[in-house]
């Protein structure tokens, strides 16, 4: 009985977890919808203005700060359910690893020094 | 025993299945699948950031890329996520009426970023990088080719969606395969973040 129960309770739960609306309302989308856009402005800007030794932090920052909201809020990762996170980051650190690693063994790194 | 008949009556309205996680395997099967995706991209990023500045004939990089146009197309693959995410939003809420109009444009806004690339490309071509030109053209038309085939992909999925739920012919959980298809989406837009950056904002 105690199983038929426990069955019953994670049935639930998956049903739960699939029907719940996780994640931030629409205004909130807009919200962070415009944020990614003025963040693209400055990174667009860099183009037109001399950042200097800023330059290419700038642009990176910016491209982490973008890369990791989308996934966060607009792919739910930041709501859902760790196991998730786990995958997706495992190939994309193992995808960094692997090409940095790469792109060493072929001295990229040293040319742009 | 009431209790696990009430609840599996339950998961088939919504198409959800039980399963040892509690998690729905096909959500499990789609971040897996966009880790392995990673490692496509990973590597044509890679290869390009290797050959960007291998140019023995042809154009280089800032001779040819337009910022401006190429910012105008990443601003609309941008705000296609929003568009996305409030389809997903709208699916959750049982709303189908907005979710297809939400989907809809969507797709359209992805069909303009790709009528952009190709655009891009056709001028490309005609001021002299062609697929076999240089190193850099090979390793560019190739890193921005697969990007713009998974655009177009992820196009026909959304159409396809808009079809089906149109005719209440999509199998199973409907919020779920729209999160699926957003998923998707919203992948392809992050792998353009990284590609405008590395690809157009760094010069070679």
């Amino acid at each position: 009985m105690s199983t038929a129960t426990d069955h019953s309770a994670t049935a639930e739960h998956s049903s739960e977890h699939t029907e719940e609306h996780h994640g931030a309302s629409d205004k909130q989308y807009i919200v962070i919808a415009l944020i990614l856009a003025a963040l693209t402005a400055i990174e667009v800007s860099t183009y037109y203005v001399d950042f200097g030794p800023l330059f290419m932090p700038t642009l990176f920052v910016l491209m982490t700060v973008k890369f990791v909201v989308v996934v966060s809020y607009f792919m739910h990762l930041k709501f859902d359910n760790k196991l998730f996170s786990y995958l997706f980051y495992s190939g994309l650190i193992l995808a960094l690893t692997v090409y940095i690693g790469a792109l060493s063994t072929f001295k990229f790194f040293l040319q742009k020094g | 025993m009431a209790d696990t008949a009430i609840a599996h009556d339950h998961d088939s309205d919504h198409g959800a299945h039980v399963t040892s996680t509690g998690l729905s395997n096909t959500k499990l099967g789609m971040w897996m699948f966009l880790g392995s995706e990673c490692l496509l991209f990973g590597g044509l990023i890679s290869t390009y950031m290797l050959y960007k500045g291998r140019v023995n004939s042809g154009p280089q990089p800032d001779q040819i890329f337009d910022i401006p146009f190429t910012s105008v197309s990443s601003f609309v693959l941008l705000m296609s996520s929003l568009t996305m995410v409030l389809a997903v939003s709208a699916a959750q809420r049982k709303d189908d009426r907005n979710t297809n109009l939400w989907l809809t444009i969507t797709a359209l806004l992805g069909a303009t970023f790709v009528g952009g690339q190709v655009y891009e490309f056709t001028a490309f071509y005609r001021e002299g990088l062609g697929f076999t030109t240089s190193l850099f053209g090979s390793s560019f038309y190739t890193l921005t080719g697969f990007h713009g085939v998974h655009v177009s992909v992820g196009i026909i999925m959304l159409m396809a969606l808009v079809g089906m739920i149109s005719r209440n012919r999509v199998p199973g959980n409907k919020a779920e395969s729209v999160e699926m298809v957003g998923l998707y989406w919203h992948f392809v837009d992050i792998v353009w973040i990284v590609i405008f950056t590395l690809v157009y904002l760094i010069p070679s």
